[in-house]
């Protein structure tokens, strides 16, 4: 039990910490770099939670993906970065205020709030016991049974952002020689051939 | 004894730092983009807490919803900016008023 409190008190110590340098860090590069941080360090506190699947689904997908797709942008843009950070500590005192209400807003909410005595009756889906199913079984069991529609949406959504990234993003480049196969097919003996005659001694 | 109180405590300053970060980011779209990952990480670090909780699975499949769309948000977004930056070569938010909007 021990082990289990200095772990969360370590992996929530260095998410907090990796995302302060997030949003502080002056290189955009080590923004991505501390995103990755919080990343696994969050998915180390959903281990710790016991939601193994989502922690395993966080490093895939953010650290493999995400994060990776930022660090390419970022690297592929030639962005003079000093210039974007003009006025940073202008916008610190607005920030700080909305910061604080929001924190002041946040601790209120989870000071004047509790369950519901019949909380603990009311589920939609419980968790199995540990040595029925795992996590990822469980999780299984229902994701693809009863929330199967909100599984296909989430599949739409994403094929929606593919599509759109590429439309977005494709360009058909100036000066590119391409071989255009209907131009090919469609050439008929007319365009291709032209018969002269030759006059002997002539010339054409 | 670690708790639910603890993990929405985390959650609740990650939640801050984000909307802080947006703030105090307000030029550079990109790190306004990673702002919004780190309020996503909140939420779904709420919901996975609320799910163990509660032994209910439901909050660990919304935590996977989450995920999805947040990672489509950022291949739109980042999808924009590269389009931008070709039309435009800057990104800073305040240039970003072709549309008048």
């Amino acid at each position: 039990m021990i082990v289990q409190t200095i772990a969360f008190y370590l992996f929530a110590a260095v998410t907090v910490a990796a995302g302060v340098m997030v949003i502080s860090a002056r290189n955009p590069v080590h923004s991505v770099l501390f995103l990755i941080l919080a990343f696994f360090n969050a998915a180390g506190l959903f281990v710790l939670m016991g939601a193994e699947f989502i922690a395993m689904v966080l490093v895939i997908v953010y650290v493999g993906a995400v994060a990776v797709l930022f660090l390419f942008v970022v690297m592929m843009l030639d962005i003079n970065f000093v210039e974007l950070r003009q006025g940073f500590l202008q916008y610190l005192p607005i920030g700080a205020l909305i910061g604080i209400v929001l924190m002041a807003e946040l601790v209120l909410v989870f000071a004047g709030w509790a369950f519901a005595p019949e909380d603990t009756t009311v589920k939609a889906a419980p968790t199995p016991p540990a040595a029925e199913a795992t996590n990822t079984h469980a999780l299984g069991n229902i994701l693809y049974t009863d929330y199967i529609y909100a599984f296909q949406a989430a599949g739409v959504i994403l094929l929606i952002a593919m599509i759109g990234a590429i439309v977005l993003t494709l360009r058909a480049r100036e000066g590119v020689r391409k071989q255009r196969i209907g131009d090919q097919l469609g050439r008929g003996r007319d365009d291709a051939v032209e018969l002269k005659k030759v006059q002997p001694g002539s010339g054409v | 004894m670690v708790g639910l109180a603890h993990y929405l405590t985390v959650a609740a300053i990650l939640f801050t730092l984000g909307i802080f970060g947006i703030f105090l980011n307000r030029k550079n779209v990109i790190v306004i983009l990673m702002s919004i990952e780190l309020i996503l990480l909140a939420v779904n670090i709420n919901l996975v807490a609320f799910s163990v909780h509660h032994q209910d699975l439901v909050g660990q499949v919304f935590a996977l919803l989450v995920l999805a769309i947040a990672a489509a948000e950022a291949a739109i977004g980042l999808a924009i900016i590269v389009v931008y930056f070709r039309n435009r070569g800057s990104i800073a938010v305040e240039d970003i008023n072709l549309m008048r909007g």
